[in-house]
């Protein structure tokens, strides 16, 4: 008999709440994916504001769930088991989802799993490109991560190779945007000036490619600076930016580290699938230079469509639907939201 | 009528199921903890142990009611998102009252022993501020509520209930008073006339009082020596 399972998340900007359907066989079909955004309220700050998030994740919990249930035809006594995002994320915005959750899961009587975020976002794969070979490397970007994975098991173990030592990618990239006078979230007006750049207009430096750095880590903020210092010594000759150019040259950085470090790692550690996700995924230079060297590799990619890698509540549907496929624990229902849960731990 | 009672408003976390029955205001069953950083863990716990402390289940309640705040966000946004979704599974309405309410509906005669017998209502907004109204013989509500530091607030009324009482007491020269924070007795109460005439409740908006910390950004720091 198959069962529905409910994700909530809102570990960042975005309220999200999924439904999918864990058939017999573990296969994992999509029923609804609501997301509410508040990153409107947040572009003028240049980045997200926890209580501005927290008080937009209360105001849509309820409306973004009635949505989702309307969408996929179903009412909530048709729930199974509830997953939510215990982490990581911002404390505040994450107690609204669990304490949500926490509501749903007692007034419906159905078990709760506690969830992880980054485990969320390569569990959404299986959504679109069905179960995922076991090991397969996982390359997580987006505005709050950017991490390389290897994945044994997806409802159990995740091991990290390795993180940014300072800004997430999609960081970088808002910032960036900002010094190029470009909007709010930086990546998609980067993505568009960059089509029009030339990406070795200026030979911006590949962060901790040195023999002595870490491997597998991850470094975007001397590239900001020097995207930053570039720019400003442009002005001060009194030259118009190139503004594509800039752009180009700077995500031609960005795409060439994370593409050259995830492909090491697969190689490495002898792993033949590799899953990119998270908002950044969406990059057009970054899934065409992944695409290039991965099948020089001889590695097969999977990207999942936009929408998917970005935060929402069908990642963390799909991810409680492999726990409970794979007979996890349960979460009790006293548990405490981690805005720090290491990636290793998959459910609570 | 049989209400089940939330309030994280404060740095109690507070269930309780309570029978409403025309004046007859009864607490059936209810869990209070006091602990400021537990509103995420312990409201929905506490409100099944206090549905069983009532020998009812879930599914035998009426109606919700929540307080609204004031209070420190993230714990007030707890309780909050747990009434709103137990409604929503449940199918039931939601009240919103503010938390303050709650606390004057507990407020006795022979505490207040002012002339008029005005009284404040007072809880700890954090920050060295405080969450304030104002309330007349009868209990309704005459000023506020306003969230400002105890030095600033202006009153003639020497009574005040809530914690914001306790800590603040001495700087504002009033005397305090019970309850220190707000009971399913007290919400239930604030939230009576509603309730018995089973209106549709108003939209369950938070009572903030003070705007996100955020700053707009100046333009990008400079990198290079001007
Ligand atoms: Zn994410």
């Amino acid at each position: 008999m198959s069962r529905i399972i409910m994700g909530i998340e809102s570990s960042c900007d975005e309220t999200g709440v999924g439904l999918v359907r864990l058939h017999d066989d573990g296969a994992v079909e999509l029923l609804a994916d609501e997301v509410a955004s508040s990153v409107e309220q947040h572009a003028r700050f240049g980045g997200v504001v926890p209580e501005v998030a927290s008080r937009a994740h209360l105001e849509a919990m309820v409306p973004t769930t009635e949505r989702a249930f309307e969408k996929a035809g179903l009412t909530l006594s048709d729930v199974d088991a509830i997953a939510v995002t215990a982490g990581p994320g911002l404390a505040g915005a994450l107690l609204v989802g669990v304490s949500a959750a926490k509501a749903y899961a007692t007034a419906l009587d159905v078990p709760l799993y506690g969830v992880n975020h980054l485990a969320g976002h390569i569990a959404v794969d299986t959504l679109q490109h069905g179960p995922l070979p076991a090991p397969c490397l996982a390359l997580l970007v987006s505005g709050g991560h950017t991490q390389l994975l290897r994945v044994d098991d997806i409802a159990s173990s995740i091991t990290e190779l390795g993180s940014t030592v300072d800004d997430a990618a999609g960081e970088a990239y808002d910032k960036v945007a900002r010094v190029l006078g470009l909007p709010y979230p930086g990546g998609p007006p980067i993505d568009n000036a960059a089509k029009n750049g030339d990406p070795a207009a200026i030979a911006f430096p590949r962060g901790m490619t040195g023999p002595r750095d870490a491997k597998f880590d991850f470094s975007f903020s001397g590239l900001k600076t020097a995207v930053a210092r570039w720019v400003e010594g442009a002005a001060r000759r009194g030259e118009e930016i190139p503004v594509d150019d800039v752009a180009a040259s700077f995500q031609e950085a960005v795409a060439d580290v994370l593409t050259a470090k995830a492909i090491r790692a697969a190689k490495e550690q002898g792993i033949g699938t590799m899953v990119i996700s998270g908002g950044v995924a969406a990059n057009s230079r970054l899934k065409e230079l992944a695409a290039e060297r991965c099948a020089a590799a001889g590695i097969e990619l999977r990207v999942p469509r936009p929408r998917l890698c970005t935060d929402n509540g069908a990642m963390i549907a799909a991810l409680g639907a492999h726990v409970v496929a794979a007979k996890r624990p349960t979460a009790a229902l006293d548990f405490s939201a981690n805005p720090a849960l290491p990636v290793e731990v998959v459910s609570l | 009528m049989l209400v089940l009672a939330i309030d994280t408003s404060t740095p109690a976390v507070t269930a309780g199921v309570v029978a409403l029955d025309g004046d007859r205001v009864e607490t059936r069953g209810e869990r209070v903890t006091v602990d400021a950083r537990a509103h995420g863990e312990l409201i929905t716990p506490h409100a099944l142990a206090a549905a069983e402390a009532a020998g009812v289940s879930l599914k035998d309640l009426d109606a919700i009611v929540a307080g609204v705040g004031p209070g420190p966000f993230t714990g007030l946004r707890a309780g909050m998102a747990t009434a709103a979704a137990l409604g929503h599974a449940l199918g039931l309405p939601v009240y919103p009252v503010c938390s303050l309410d709650a606390l004057a509906a507990d407020v006795t005669s022979a505490d207040v022993t002012a002339e008029d017998s005005a009284f404040l209502v007072m809880t700890d907004a954090r920050r060295r501020e405080v969450y304030w109204a104002a309330y007349d013989a009868d209990g309704q509500r005459t000023d506020g509520p306003h969230v400002q530091r105890p030095a600033d607030v202006e009153t003639d009324v020497k009574v005040a209930a809530g914690d914001g009482a306790l800590l603040y007491g001495a700087v504002l020269d009033v005397q305090p008073i019970e309850p220190r924070f707000p009971s399913p007795a007290g919400l239930v109460k604030a939230a009576r006339s509603a309730l018995l005439a089973k209106e549709p409740p108003a939209p369950l908006t938070p009572l903030y009082l003070r705007r996100p910390d955020a700053t707009e950004p100046a333009a990008p720091k400079r990198v290079t020596a001007p």
